[in-house]
C-alpha cells in the first residue's frame, strides 16, 4: 500500500515536469521567428553589430575589399570606451565584425577574433590577433596585406598618437600572417599610410 | 667520405689547422650550451644548464616530444611517467629506480622547481631504458640518436672543370650557411648529419682545398676551405649541395662604356665586386613549405619554380647569365635565401610568387621595417634593402611599362614581405595571378612564356643600369 502523501507529492511532481515542458515548447514557438528573422538580417547589406552597449560615436574604419584589391574608408557609428586601448579594441573588433559578414568584402576565416590590443608608450600599438585569424587566412601578398594594413590604419586613423605597430598571434611573435605578409618586425605607420594612398588610389 | 685527388702534406697540414680552430670557434663558451636529439618522431634542441661543474638536461623536456610524459613531486621524490615506465629520483641521490630496477647515475640527481635535471652523461644509460631501443650517444658534442636515424653523405670531386665539390647526402638537408674569406661553413642544427670516415679530406685542387667535419654543442658543422669564394647550390630535393667557386662576370669588352659608379655613401655596404650573375631568381616556398592552395591540385611552390625555370631561360637566351635558388622542391628559410642571394653579388633579385585570385601581374617592393639602424659596416639585416630601395622602385617602374606596353595587366605595388628587405641588391617581387584559364593556365607554356618573355625583355633593358652598380 502506497502511503497518501507520497502519492499526492509524486502527482504534484508530475504536474509540475508538464507544465513546464509546455511553457519550454512554447517559448521555442515564440524564439523560431526571431531566429529566422536574424539569419535573414546578416545576409542583407553589411551591417556593423555594435561590441559594446552605450552612447555611439563616429569611427573611420579601413575596409578591404578582395575583388578589386583596394581599401575604403567606411563611416560608421559604433559605442567606443573611454579608455584609448579599449577603444582600440573596439575598433579592430568592428572591422572584424564587417570581414565576419556574409558577404564579406575581404573574406577571414571563421573564429577570427582580435585578442587584445595594447598601446604601449611612446606610440606602440600591439595588436595581438587569434590562431584562427592566422591559420585560416587567404594565403597571398597582397591579400594578407589588405588585412595587414587596413587594421593598421584602422588604428592610426583613430587613435592618435601611435607611430609603430606590432601584431602578434596568440601573444606570440610569427614569422608570417599566412606565408607572406611579415609579422617579425614592427610597422612603421607613416610608411603604412603611404601604402594605405597606394590601396585607396589604385 | 671518399676523395678521388692526392693530398699534399701541405694541404693536409692546412686543414688540421682549420680543424682547430673551428673546434675552439665551436666549443667556445660565447653561445648557449645545448643538446640536440634526432629521432624518428622528432629533431630538436634543448638547453644544457651547468650545475657545479656539470651539464644537466631536464628528463621530461628530453622525452616529452617522443611519447607522453607525466610527473608528480612528493617532498624531494620525484616520480615521473613517459609511456608506461615509472623512474623513481630523489632529489640528491645518484641513483634512482627505473621500472623497477635500480640505476647509477654519474652525478647527483638535481629538482629545480618542480622540474627534474639528470646529468647529461647519464642519458646513454637511461635513454634505452625508456624508449627501449639502441640509442647513439656522441656525448663530447651532445648529440643523441634514437634508432637508425643518422644522415650520411658522400663527398667527391668532380674531375671536370671548373672544380666542384658534390656532396651527396642519404636524406635532404637543409644547413644554415656562411661564408667568409676562402671558407664556406655548413652548420646542421636538427639534420643527424654524422660522418662516415674520416673527418678530414684534402684535395689536390687549386680551388677546393679540403673538406672537415665536426661536431660539437649539439650541432654539425661542414667546413670547406678554398682559395676563391665558394658558392653552396642545392638540388636533388635538398639531398645534394654542390660547392663550387662563385662565378665571375668576364671582363667588360672593350667597345662598352661604362659610366663610372655612383658614389657610395657613407655606412653603405651594398656589393659594389664583380657581378657573379646578372639575376637571381627566387621560387618563393618549396620542399616543406607549399605556400598558397591555388587550388585542391596546384601549391603554389610548383608554380613559382616552373616560372622560375621559364624566366632563366629567357634571360639566358638574351645572354643574361641567371641563378635560380632552388632548382627543385627544396626547402630554403628566408635568410638562406636572402645570404645565397647577397653573396651571389648580381645585379638584381627577383621573387616569384602566384596568386589564385586577380588578373595580369604584380610587382613588389619591400615595405622597411620600422627601426632598422645600421652600426658602422654593420647593415641592419631588416632594412639591409633600403641602399638599394632606388634603383628596385626604378626597376619595378620600367618593368610595369614593359609589361603594359605588351598589354598584361600589371599593377605596382610595395609588400611586408621578406627576404626583400633583407636584399642588399635591387629586389622585386613578382605576383603572378591565374590567367582567363584559371589556375590550370599557370602550367600553360603560353603563359609562361607571354609573362617571362615580357620581364625578360623588360630587364635586358635595364641591363646597362643593374650591371654597372
Amino acid at each position: 500500500m502506497i502511503p497518501r502523501h507520497l502519492l499526492i507529492g509524486v502527482t504534484i511532481m508530475f504536474l509540475v515536469a508538464l507544465t513546464m515542458g509546455f511553457y519550454l515548447w512554447r517559448m521555442r514557438k515564440r524564439v523560431a521567428p526571431l531566429e529566422a528573422a536574424a539569419v535573414t538580417a546578416s545576409s542583407g547589406p553589411a551591417q556593423i553589430a555594435p561590441p559594446a552597449s552605450g552612447p555611439t560615436e563616429q569611427a573611420t574604419l579601413f575596409v578591404a575589399y578582395d575583388d578589386s584589391g583596394v581599401l575604403r574608408q567606411q563611416a560608421v557609428r559604433i559605442p567606443l570606451p573611454s579608455g584609448r586601448q579599449q577603444r582600440a579594441q573596439e575598433l579592430l573588433r568592428s572591422l572584424i565584425s564587417v570581414y565576419a559578414d556574409k558577404p564579406s568584402p575581404h573574406s577571414i576565416a571563421p573564429g577570427s577574433e582580435i585578442r587584445q590590443v595594447y598601446l604601449v608608450d611612446p606610440g606602440l600599438a600591439v595588436i595581438d590577433l587569434n590562431g584562427a585569424f592566422a591559420s585560416g587566412h587567404h594565403s597571398g601578398i597582397l591579400i594578407e596585406e589588405l588585412s595587414v594594413v587596413s587594421m593598421i590604419e584602422t588604428l592610426s586613423m583613430n587613435i592618435p598618437g601611435i607611430n609603430q605597430v606590432k601584431i602578434l598571434v596568440d601573444g606570440k611573435e610569427r614569422d608570417a600572417l599566412a606565408g607572406h605578409a611579415d609579422l617579425s618586425g614592427v610597422y612603421d605607420v607613416s610608411q603604412v599610410n603611404q601604402l594605405a594612398d597606394l590601396f585607396q588610389n589604385p | 667520405m671518399r676523395w678521388n685527388n692526392r693530398p699534399s702534406l701541405a694541404i693536409s697540414l692546412v686543414s688540421i689547422l682549420t680543424l682547430a680552430a673551428a673546434t675552439l670557434l665551436l666549443s667556445a663558451p660565447s653561445g648557449e650550451r645545448r643538446i640536440s636529439i634526432y629521432s624518428a618522431a622528432a629533431n630538436y634542441s634543448l638547453p644544457v644548464l651547468v650545475r657545479n661543474g656539470v651539464d644537466y638536461v631536464g628528463l621530461l623536456e628530453i622525452l616529452e616530444p617522443l611519447g607522453s610524459v607525466s610527473s608528480k613531486l612528493n617532498g624531494q621524490r620525484w616520480k615521473m611517467r613517459y609511456n608506461n615506465i615509472e623512474g623513481e629520483f630523489d632529489a640528491g641521490s645518484s641513483r634512482a629506480r627505473l621500472h623497477g630496477s635500480y640505476v647509477d647515475l654519474p652525478s647527483p640527481f638535481l629538482l629545480e622547481e618542480d622540474h627534474g635535471l639528470i646529468p647529461v652523461s647519464s642519458l646513454s644509460n637511461l635513454l634505452p631504458l625508456f624508449l627501449g631501443g639502441p640509442v647513439t650517444f656522441h656525448e663530447s658534442a651532445r648529440r643523441v640518436f634514437v634508432g637508425d636515424v643518422a644522415v650520411h653523405f658522400t663527398a667527391q670531386m668532380s674531375d671536370a672543370a671548373p672544380s666542384t665539390l658534390v656532396m651527396n647526402f642519404s636524406s635532404p638537408v637543409n644547413p644554415k650557411i656562411a661564408t667568409e674569406t676562402g671558407k664556406l661553413h655548413m652548420t646542421f642544427t636538427h639534420v643527424p648529419v654524422v660522418a662516415s670516415g674520416t673527418p678530414t679530406l684534402a684535395f689536390n685542387d687549386k680551388t677546393i682545398s679540403s673538406a672537415s667535419f665536426l661536431e660539437a654543442n649539439g650541432a654539425a658543422e661542414i667546413t670547406i676551405a678554398g682559395k676563391e669564394p665558394l658558392f653552396a647550390s642545392f638540388s636533388n630535393d635538398g639531398r645534394t649541395i654542390t660547392i663550387a667557386a662563385a662565378p665571375r662576370t668576364p671582363p667588360p669588352q672593350p667597345a662598352q662604356v661604362i659610366p663610372p659608379a655612383p658614389p657610395v655613401a657613407s655606412g653603405s655596404a651594398a656589393p659594389h665586386g664583380p657581378h657573379f650573375y646578372f639575376a637571381v631568381i627566387d621560387a618563393a616556398h618549396g620542399g616543406e613549405e607549399r605556400g598558397a592552395a591555388l587550388s585542391d591540385t596546384v601549391a603554389e611552390k610548383d608554380v613559382t619554380l616552373a616560372f622560375a625555370r621559364r624566366l632563366r631561360q629567357e634571360l639566358d637566351g638574351r645572354g643574361l647569365k641567371s641563378m635560380l635558388l632552388r632548382d627543385g622542391d627544396t626547402t630554403l628559410s628566408l635568410d638562406q635565401r636572402a645570404n645565397l642571394a647577397n653573396t651571389a653579388h648580381a645585379g638584381i633579385y627577383i621573387c616569384v610568387h602566384a596568386d589564385s585570385e586577380g588578373a595580369g601581374v604584380r610587382l613588389y617592393t619591400a615595405l622597411l621595417p620600422a627601426g632598422g639602424e645600421n652600426r658602422g659596416p654593420f647593415l641592419d639585416w631588416d632594412t639591409a634593402q633600403a641602399s638599394s630601395m632606388a634603383q628596385s622602385e626604378s626597376s619595378k617602374t620600367g618593368l610595369a611599362a614593359v609589361l603594359q606596353a605588351r598589354q598584361i595587366s600589371v599593377r605596382s605595388l610595395v609588400a611586408p614581405l621578406r627576404p626583400l628587405n633583407n636584399i642588399l641588391i635591387p629586389a622585386l617581387a613578382i605576383e603572378l595571378v591565374p590567367p582567363a584559364a584559371g589556375v590550370s593556365g599557370f602550367g600553360s607554356p603560353e603563359y609562361q612564356q607571354r609573362i617571362a618573355g615580357a620581364i625578360a625583355e623588360g630587364l635586358y633593358g635595364m641591363r646597362a643600369q643593374l650591371e654597372t652598380r
